[in-house]
């Protein structure tokens, strides 16, 4: 039982990570792309179409990195090129997704979809309990942890992460050192793209292997709140996601129980949990004013202009 | 090629009449290449969607019903997004809005007076501005991003109404279906001419949008919120209070999403059911930047994004398209006119080649 509670809580919480990780890294680099939601529907809606194509659910994957990816240049273009306001083109890309998605998608609806296959990890598989558990997944969930330790070693022990973060800190300074920023932030933001669909991918196709509209369900938002709740540090977010994928898994059994038992709780009350979590989550993480300022990236969502 | 952008020494007058026009020029032109991929006939598929539902007088009244929710919240958004507040939960604060304005026709069905609907238009806004003061407290009191904790809110709204109408609001008459009972006549905002159904709404709406635009060209709280919205420092230093303007921002958008809430649900639709809204709390934010932020512009492009859900309904019936165009073409305006709005401020020069540019230079 508490296997079988963990294995649920691991598929919900991979997505959290990895999108949220992708969100991290492109926050670390100064921009403040609030289209997690649109650009990881958009990743779901192309898994689940081209594994439906190709029969192939690595394919599939493929296909989610790159919708994902291809939808967040938009955001580039808009935001890095033509300097447009963040926030408001975080939004667009949003709004876009959810109605392109939904479009793209129609023809989907009610197809049973293709599922990922679990990889069995010869001889680890086989520790009691643990080797179920972490080495019989899929191989998105082992990219999320091999993710996790590769994004918390390029920002803080490689040049590259050096400079990401300088650029995030204070782009004009960066500019002046001769980093491109730029092209660096294309960069970011590309690869929390690719990341936000890699989550989409795992929904249509590990989640709930079909296509549903919407099937998202705010989790791109969570995602973004988990960035805030893990002070931009891949460890905690490792953490976060987990803890936000519990909350989420806890209050199905939750409703399950009260159903079975007769207790009158009202599932739309356990349904809103995992949403007042995050707001209890923030509001702990950021009442205290200084150590916010100290992890936030001090240009996180302002505006570049290159001066020539 | 690269594109490189020139700051303007002046903010252009000629692009920030032109910008939202060209930005829907270039949706109509996006949408007719999409709907040619979609195997239509692009310029009359166009013409179904953005000009029939303009041709009869019932489809004006639908026209009016739609664009009175959006240009509400839309004005109350411009103001929160001058002062670089932003909410977006006016969704969530429509709901409230809706419920706590209906909790006298659903508790007293049989009160028949006709100061119920004036307090039931009261109530409505008290919620929605109680709603959306949850994040402006938690911003000015614990420092809570407002972005992510009104957008929550929504959810927790939406499961709120949910829980009510399956519940404890339910009309023991009627046949099992998640609505309460019909609200009495007297709780009906009335329909303001006898061609069609559209109600007091759109009313409310240009009255807040004239009023705010009003406030924010002739009155010194319109002033501190460009001035707090564009250097908060600048602001300090003139005495104005950002922790005041958040307050402010939020509650009286909290309050006229709220009173779109219970327009809504006493005007065009007569009881409470599960879903309200075809999403007016997100559109509105389209809205709010198709205007300008200026609450006049927002009257323009209120109705042009009402119009974008009517068309959605017509392409849906004569062209067999499903509505969800609709949302496409809501989020492809938005894209346009935020790259439009560059113009503005800069101007764009295309570099075909860098590297001679640069020699021309030095």
């Amino acid at each position: 039982m508490f296997e079988a509670i963990l294995l649920t809580v691991i598929t919900a919480s991979t997505p959290l990570v990895i999108a949220a990780l992708g969100e991290l890294v492109t926050e670390r680099s100064g921009v403040l792309n609030l289209g997690v939601e649109g650009m990881m529907i958009m990743g779901a809606v192309a898994a689940f179409a081209t594994a439906q194509l190709t029969g192939s659910p690595y394919l599939g994957i493929l296909g989610g990195i790159v919708g994902g990816g291809l939808f967040s240049l938009l955001f580039g273009f808009l935001t890095l090129t033509l300097v447009a306001n963040q926030v408001a083109t975080g939004l667009a890309l949003t709004i876009l997704g959810l109605g392109l998605s939904g479009q793209l998608g129609e023809s989907f609806v009610g197809m049973p979809g293709v599922r990922l296959p679990a990889i069995v990890i010869p001889l680890l598989s086989n520790i009691p309990f643990f080797g179920r558990v972490l080495f019989s997944q899929d191989l998105i969930f082992y990219m999320s942890i091999a993710l996790v330790f590769g994004i918390s070693w390029f920002l803080f022990r490689s040049r590259a992460g050096l400079k990401m973060r300088a650029i995030g800190d204070n782009h004009g300074s960066a500019h002046a050192l001769g980093i491109n920023v730029v092209r660096t932030r294309y960069l970011a933001v590309l690869f929390g793209g690719a990341c936000a669909g890699l989550a989409g991918a795992q929904l249509s196709l590990v989640y709930t292997p079909q296509w549903v509209e919407n099937m998202s369900a705010g989790r791109g938002w969570i995602a973004l709140a988990l960035v805030v709740f893990a002070s931009w540090r891949p460890l905690r977010l490792l953490a976060g996601g987990y803890l936000f994928g519990a909350v989420g898994i806890g209050q199905l059994h939750a409703q399950l129980l009260a159903q079975s038992g007769g207790i009158a709780i009202p599932s739309q009350l356990l349904s809103a949990l995992p949403y007042i979590a995050t707001i209890v989550v923030l509001i702990i993480i950021s009442h205290n004013r200084r150590t916010t300022l100290i992890n936030t990236p001090a240009s996180l969502g302002k505006p570049f202009v290159p001066d020539r | 090629m690269r594109i490189e952008l020139q700051k303007r020494a002046n903010t252009s007058t000629l692009f920030s009449i032109l910008s939202p026009l060209l930005a829907l020029v270039l949706t109509l032109v996006a949408g007719a290449i999409m709907f040619g991929l979609l195997g239509k006939k692009p310029l009359g598929s166009l013409y179904i969607y953005f000009v029939e539902p303009l041709l009869d007088v019932w489809s004006l009244h639908e026209l009016a019903i739609k664009a009175a929710p959006l240009i509400l919240i839309a004005v109350g958004l411009s103001i929160c997004f001058r002062s670089n507040n932003w909410n977006i939960g006016a969704e969530g604060q429509f709901t409230i809005g809706a419920i706590t304005g209906s909790i006298l026709p659903v508790l007293n069905p049989d009160w028949h007076s006709p100061l119920i609907l004036p307090l039931m238009l009261v109530m409505g806004m008290i919620g929605g501005a109680l709603y959306a003061g949850i994040p402006a407290l938690l911003k000015t009191r614990f420092n809570t991003n407002e972005i992510l904790t009104s957008l929550m809110l929504v959810y927790i709204a939406q499961l709120f109404l949910d829980w009510l109408v399956r519940g404890p609001w339910r009309d023991p008459q009627g046949y099992n279906f998640p609505q309460t009972k019909s609200f009495q006549p007297e709780a009906v905002l009335p329909e303001i001419l006898d061609s069609g159904r559209a109600h007091l709404g759109i009313i409310f709406a240009l009255i807040a949008a004239v009023a705010l635009w009003f406030m924010m060209r002739f009155m010194l709280k319109g002033f501190q919120v460009s001035v707090l919205g564009q250097s908060e420092r600048a602001g300090r230093f003139a005495g104005f209070s950002a922790r005041n303007m958040v307050w402010f921002s939020m509650l009286l958008s909290g309050a006229l999403a709220g009173l779109a809430g219970i327009s809504e649900v006493s005007g065009s639709i007569g009881h409470v059911q599960p879903v309200i809204s075809p999403g007016y709390g997100f559109t509105a934010i389209i809205v709010a930047f198709l205007g300008r932020l200026n609450p006049l512009g927002i009257i323009a492009s209120g109705f042009v994004l009402a119009l974008t859900y009517l068309g959605g309904e017509a392409a849906q019936l004569s062209l067999g398209i499903s509505d969800k165009v609709s949302r496409v073409f809501q989020g492809l305006i938005l894209f346009f006119v935020l790259s439009c709005d560059t113009l503005i401020h800069y101007r764009i020069r295309l570099i075909l080649n860098p590297s001679a540019a640069q020699e021309g230079k030095s």
